[in-house]
């Protein structure tokens, strides 16, 4: 995917006056995050199962490369070819040579970020293997050429009318706007589709090393037909996503479908080993597991190492104020919200994506939700520490922050200091409650309010409450 | 050097300090997370579940009366007496209850397909189906009805408790386990849940007692 995280400030204006878009971001609220904390206050270990999460992924992350060969081992043995890619250009590679290989023309998919992060689908148009998306979001994508917008509904963006629209145009049949028809005509389209392919491409959940199983969750039942019709499968997935055994993923599986969607479950849950027995009917003849870098593993060992536990539930999206007011697009590539903004400096460059680390009102929420107790906050703060090390941001910012910071480790300075500015906001609010303009920092109060010192310092206040 | 090799060395560097973990071992202990409370009654609390995920659930007292309860059921809902079944029901007496049902795997226009289940889990109200020569995966997926026959004493607790049977009974995993849990759905437009998305729009699941 086409990064432009280096436009998130004018990406994210545009998105805070489109009407349109503001309102399909209202359904997050209702649907996802009360659905989370109904699912989750029925569930009465919820806490411990959070522990139980964050030891596997860990005591997984600790291992990483043991657990990596013992999949591969597992995997082979059961007649899968496993593949490693260092970079999306890798996986682009592999898909064509493996299509190539086994004569493939046409190929489906099911959700996968992964290959987002490949542009697998150009990729694999451009050397001639014609690739359909399934996930009815995906698909709707795929039709209007857009990116996702969110890791779990990728077309949060769109209304039901944008997407009647797009199926009349498209699919030359009658327009209607009931959700349910919308569905119901996908799934006719989509049909001989999954008949004709010969391969079919998804994503992982998970990966099972004791078993060399590949876990797939989806709703829609696509991923089933994804990896049930073809005669070829590839599974491509990122090198975090390994656990230990099917306890293990059993107990991410509590989680999983909870902090996203608030389901107990997901309609179905396919653990997929090996090729088709000699006398199946179904089930694909080939079965190519390509394990993804791409980054990934620069960040064991360092401070942003927690973010390798991630499970892709989106929480963090949903309950952000910042996702839930500028929609993922602003934030420029697959991964958005405070995940993304973790992940996408780490993929594409810290250079590229200054703003995002500093997309975030530090509410905290995203680490609270986080079902693997990913401390998102800290990790972006890292993120803004290494910017102003590494001198990436500019230099009116840098002066002002290391100024703050020497009047900060000099407490009796640091009181006359605020006295002073504070007196002299004061001056400058002229009465009034609120600053309109604060010379210097205009670019931040064009669009806000600055209250104005309401009198006497916080550690003068602080004092004389003390005294008394 | 090859991605293998570079992915892992750089892997191995970044978690050097831990080599000596023992990973078969763990492995092996398939220790369990936490699992939910749950009440005794694992078929009331599998029937409820099943039917807040959209299941639809009937009783029969032996497995020969189940062509007598999809038959009543199809009656009911307006559906066509016709459809396939695993080959591992082939030998129901689906004639006698008006039933066409020829078996073998689904093709796209069977709209009705019966299968067995190797369990049930009532921790979620979900069905176990496992892919293989007499169960082919194709029957609960492309039919827009699908109806699953499910023992009552093959009803477990958790998912942990399947793959305990799981292990005992077959020794590895077959090519697809299948967990199912109602009919498939999409809430991709708008968040709005809708029922049939790209599997069967109904599930039913028969619960026989003896
Ligand atoms: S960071 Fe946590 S909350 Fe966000 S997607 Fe990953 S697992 Fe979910």
């Amino acid at each position: 995917m086409q990064v432009s995280s280096m436009h998130f400030k004018r990406q994210a204006s545009a998105n805070l006056g489109n009407e349109k878009l503001q309102h399909a971001l209202e359904k997050l609220q209702t649907k996802f995050v009360d659905g989370r904390a109904a699912a989750i206050a029925e569930l009465p270990n919820f806490e411990e199962l959070r522990s139980a999460a964050v030891e596997i992924r860990d005591r997984t992350l600790h291992r990483l490369d043991a657990y990596l060969v013992r999949f591969e081992q597992a995997a082979s043995a059961r007649g899968a070819v496993v593949h490693w890619a260092e970079s999306a250009a890798d996986v682009n590679r592999l898909v064509v040579e493996i299509a190539r290989q086994h004569g493939v023309r046409k190929a489906i998919k099911s959700k996968s970020m992964v290959t987002e992060e490949c542009a697998l689908n150009d990729y694999l148009t451009n050397n001639g293997v014609e690739v359909l998306e399934t996930d009815l979001g995906e698909y709707i994508l795929q039709l209007a050429q857009e990116p996702p917008s969110h890791i779990v509904a990728p077309v949060v963006h769109k209304s039901k009318e944008d997407i009647a629209d797009l199926f009349e145009k498209k699919h030359g049949r009658v327009r209607t706007t009931q959700i349910a028809a919308l569905c119901r005509e996908a799934r006719e389209v989509l049909r001989p589709g999954f008949l004709a392919a010969d391969l079919g491409i998804s994503g992982a959940n998970f990966i099972v090393a004791e078993t060399g199983s590949v876990l797939i969750v989806t709703n829609e039942g696509n991923g089933r037909l994804t990896t049930t019709l073809p005669r070829v499968h590839i599974a491509i997935t990122g090198i975090e996503k390994v656990v230990p055994t099917l306890e293990d993923a059993t107990t991410l599986l509590r989680l999983l479908p909870r902090s996203a969607t608030g389901q107990s479950i997901t309609n179905y849950v396919s653990i997929l080993t090996g090729v088709k027995g000699p006398n199946e009917s179904d089930g694909p003849e080939h079965f190519h597991i390509i394990l993804l870098d791409n980054g990934r593993s620069r960040l064991l060992g360092s401070e942003l190492q927690a973010m390798l536990r991630c499970i892709r539930c989106g929480a963090c999206m949903n309950h952000c104020p910042v996702y839930q007011n500028i929609g993922g697009h602003a934030y420029g590539w697959v991964y958005p919200g405070p995940m993304g903004s973790v992940l996408t400096p780490n993929f594409v460059g810290l250079e590229n994506a200054l703003d995002l680390p500093n997309a975030s009102t530090f509410c905290g929420e995203c680490a609270v939700v986080c079902p693997v107790k990913i401390p998102l906050p800290d990790l972006m703060r890292h993120l803004r520490r290494r910017q102003f090390e590494r001198r990436l941001r500019s230099w009116p910012e840098r002066v002002a922050l290391r100024s703050w910071s020497w009047l900060a480790q000099r407490p009796r300075l640091y009181a006359i200091g605020t006295r002073i500015i504070a007196r002299v906001l004061r001056i400058f609010a002229g009465g009034k409650n609120n600053l309109r303009f604060i010379p210097g920092l205009s670019a931040w109060t064009k669009d806000r309010n600055m209250p104005a010192p309401a009198g006497r310092t916080f550690r003068d206040l602080y004092r004389s409450r003390h005294r008394q | 050097m090859s991605a293998r090799e570079n992915i892992l060395t750089r892997i191995g560097n970044a978690c050097a300090s831990s080599a000596a973990v023992d990973i078969e071992k763990l492995i092996r202990s398939r220790q369990r997370g936490p699992i939910p409370p749950m009440e005794d009654d694992l078929t009331k609390r599998f029937s409820a579940q099943a039917l807040r995920l959209a299941s639809d659930v009937e009783r029969a007292a032996t497995l020969r009366e189940v062509p007598g309860v999809i038959a009543a059921y199809l009656r009911v809902h307006r559906l066509l007496m016709q459809g396939v079944c695993w080959p591992a029901l082939a030998s129901y007496d689906w004639r006698n209850a008006g039933l066409d049902v020829q078996a073998r795997a689904a093709c796209a226009d069977d709209m009705l397909g019966i299968t067995g289940a190797f369990l049930g889990i009532a921790e979620t109200g979900t069905l176990m189906l496992l892919s293989g020569a007499l169960t082919p995966a194709t029957v609960s997926l492309l039919p827009e009805t699908h109806i699953a026959v499910l023992e009552k004493q093959r009803i477990v607790a958790s998912m942990e408790d399947a793959w305990q049977q799981l292990r005992a009974e077959h020794g590895e995993l077959p090519r697809a386990v299948n967990f199912i849990s109602g009919p498939s759905r999409t809430a991709d437009i708008e968040q709005t849940v809708t029922l049939g998305a790209h599997g069967p729009y109904r599930v039913l699941i028969i619960i026989v007692d003896g």
